[in-house]
């Protein structure tokens, strides 16, 4: 259905003879064409307009280069920014100083907090750490045996209570656990909630009071739409995000909200999911991301070329 | 302890900043719809119509625009409202199976419809057709104590359409009026899952003639424009019936269920606003386009 970016581009730009400077003219043309691209990739409307305006500013009289058309030359800038946008280099968690290291995973219901916790615990017990995850959801029914059943699975110890319904004494109980035994990294997995929940988002904020965590991890489902951009505002003013994992990028969405919620909150993608198992986890590839998000595959070698 | 989002209208702000129906307007009006998930085609397609509608019919009013514009998206639903009905089989038990992504509110979409026909006075069965995901048999279970519904479940691993079958069959012998059927979130670019899915739909057709009477795809209300592609594939692997969109108590609209309708035409049947029993909706198309302008009719019970 969706017609490749750079194809479009040579049509926009297929009367166009003459090389030189691309001409404001062109270039306005062009951006028209990529921002159908970015919002049928579901970049949020508002992300689109800034982003169109810095590409116009690059692109604006600059020399078309001896190998590219015009039509490259504008998705060459494009593809750059957007690299550039979602961070060029991978960002590690941020270790604490004195273990252990608090990561808290939060965000809207059903975009794989818990899953994600898992395969963290699963992912950091293989580098050799000694990790504990903590089963703070107490709303979501069964949502404390889903992570005791994922923590048997990845060999990592589970700490929560089924008689105790306060989510914040959970996690201030796991996380004294964890120092006790000398365990270097918790992983406190939240109960999904609604970024416009007053009462479940002030209990974040006092969740993060008592136990100052050194990530807190949003959730973002690879196939969220518009309202992402809201969604991690909000999340992030009350919380400060310090990273975003990226869930379900095993389906075939291109997964635009990515770079929504990299602009309106400047956390870097720590992690992508890609699968419901334990080790379906992945480092990020902002290259990767930048070229899913304009749906094309064929964008590298184009650009080798260049 | 929910807190129910007052939306703001975004079409007020578009009238009061322009006094014309000119390009400007008509550009932004189509990024609004945009921003409602409705998708760059629709949206485009809609934006079209309603200017011809304000030429042709010489539109001069706020009032009239917005009103020719929601009569235009409620054409795309149509006004045969018995469509957003649920279907239940004239004898014997009707069975409904709930299919989707992972983590769109299959379970708990299934545990609010238990939850009203248990009210209606019907005998709910429910089947735990999740036998891959970690809690989900526990979920199941769980709601089923929550609104007194019966469970048929097997271990973890078991083949689902088993499951399935075996509900079926009790449903059959014991006289149940409705049987529920979970199944595990796939994503529908998953070939090997949806191959499974439709092993579920055969052998529940095999077991009882007719049956699944509704096959309900459970669509995340804050799903971007990969939910057409989910319902086209669902569609033709699981021949679903219905749309049950979710988690439309938030600020997300739910836009892609328009592009849903008007390319594949499968209504929508329910709608979720929460995560407790008693928040589930029936589909009204007039709420629904409300709601999509944030007016926030119809979002709330
Ligand atoms: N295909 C795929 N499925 C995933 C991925 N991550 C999580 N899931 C699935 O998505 C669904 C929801 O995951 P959960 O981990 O339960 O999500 P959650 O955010 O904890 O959900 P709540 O606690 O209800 O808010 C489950 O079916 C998971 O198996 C992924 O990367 N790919
Ligand atoms: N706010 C809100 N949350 C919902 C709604 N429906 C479901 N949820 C929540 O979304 C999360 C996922 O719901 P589930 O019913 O487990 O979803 P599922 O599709 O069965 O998930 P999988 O089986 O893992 O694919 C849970 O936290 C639910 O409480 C809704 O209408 N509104
Ligand atoms: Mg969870
Ligand atoms: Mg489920």
């Amino acid at each position: 259905m969706f017609e490749a970016l750079t194809e479009r581009l040579e049509r926009a730009f297929s009367r166009l003879r003459g090389r030189g400077k691309l001409r404001e003219r062109d270039v306005d043309e062009a951006l028209r064409e990529v921002r159908l691209a970015l919002l049928e990739a579901d970049v949020s409307v508002e992300v689109v307009r800034d982003f169109l305006a810095r590409i116009r500013e690059r692109a604006v009289g600059q020399e078309v280069l001896e190998s590219l058309t015009p039509a490259q030359q504008v998705v060459k800038i494009v593809y750059e920014e957007l690299v550039r946008l979602m961070g060029e280099a991978r960002e590690d968690v941020r270790w604490a100083k004195s273990p252990p290291t608090v990561v808290f995973l939060v965000g809207l219901q059903g975009t794989g907090k818990t899953t994600t916790a898992a395969k963290l615990a699963y992912h950091f017990l293989r580098e050799g750490r000694s990790p504990l995850l903590v089963g703070a959801d107490v709303y979501r029914p069964a949502a404390r045996e889903q992570l005791e059943t994922l923590g048997a699975k990845a060999g990592v110890p589970v700490y929560t209570r089924h008689d105790v319904d306060d989510a914040v004494r959970i996690a201030r109980e796991g996380v004294a656990r964890a120092r006790e035994e000398g365990r270097d990294v918790v992983l406190v997995d939240t109960a999904g909630r609604l970024h416009v929940d007053e009462e479940l988002m002030a209990e974040l904020e006092r969740m993060k009071a008592e136990l100052a965590p050194h990530e807190i991890l949003f959730t973002l489902d690879a196939m969220a739409g518009q309202d992402a951009v809201r969604v991690a505002r909000e999340f992030h003013g009350r919380l400060a995000l310090t990273g975003v994992v990226v869930t379900k990028l095993d389906g075939d969405s291109r997964g635009g909200a990515v770079l929504s919620v990299r602009a309106v909150t400047g956390a870097p993608v720590k992690f992508v999911a890609v699968g419901e198992k334990l080790e379906d986890l992945e480092p990020f590839y902002p290259d990767r991301m930048a070229q899913r998000i304009l749906g094309m595959g064929d964008i590298l070698t184009l650009i080798e070329k260049a | 302890a929910k807190t129910r989002h007052a939306l703001v209208d975004p079409l007020e702000g578009l009238f009061r900043r322009r006094a014309a129906f000119d390009d400007d307007f008509f550009l932004e009006l189509e990024e609004i719809l945009i921003a409602a998930d409705v998708g760059v085609k629709t949206s485009a397609w809609l934006v079209e119509s309603l200017r011809a509608d304000v030429r042709k019919k010489g539109l001069t009013t706020p009032e009239e625009v917005r009103e020719a514009l929601a009569a235009r998206i409620l054409e795309v639903f149509g006004d045969d409202e018995s469509r957003f009905r649920l279907t239940f089989a004239p004898e014997g038990p009707t069975v409904i199976l709930f299919v989707g992504v992972n983590g769109t509110g299959k379970t708990t979409t299934l545990g609010k419809l238990a939850y009203r026909l248990k009210g209606e006075g019907k005998r709910v069965l429910l089947a735990a057709g999740d036998t891959f995901r970690a809690g989900a048999i526990d979920q199941l279970r769980l709601w089923g104590e929550r609104v007194g519904a019966d469970v048929v479940a097997r271990e973890e691993g078991a083949d689902p359409a088993a499951v399935l079958y075996e509900a079926v069959d009790r449903a059959q012998r014991e006289g149940y009026d409705v049987v529920l059927g979970d199944t595990a979130g796939r994503l529908h670019a998953k070939q090997h899952l949806m191959n499974e899915l439709r092993k579920i739909v055969r052998v529940v057709g095999q077991k009882l003639p007719g049956a699944p009477h509704e096959v309900l795809l459970v669509l995340d209300g804050t799903t971007g424009q990969n939910g057409l592609r989910q319902a086209e594939v669902f569609l033709e692997a699981a021949r679903v019936t219905g749309i049950a969109v979710t988690k439309l108590d938030g600020t997300a609209r739910g836009g892609v269920v328009v592009t849903i309708q008007k390319e594949l035409d499968i209504p929508v049947k329910l709608v979720g606003v929460g995560e407790g029993r008693e928040d589930l909706l029936d589909f009204s198309p007039a709420a629904f386009v409300a709601g999509l302008f944030g007016e926030g009719e119809g979002r709330t019970p």
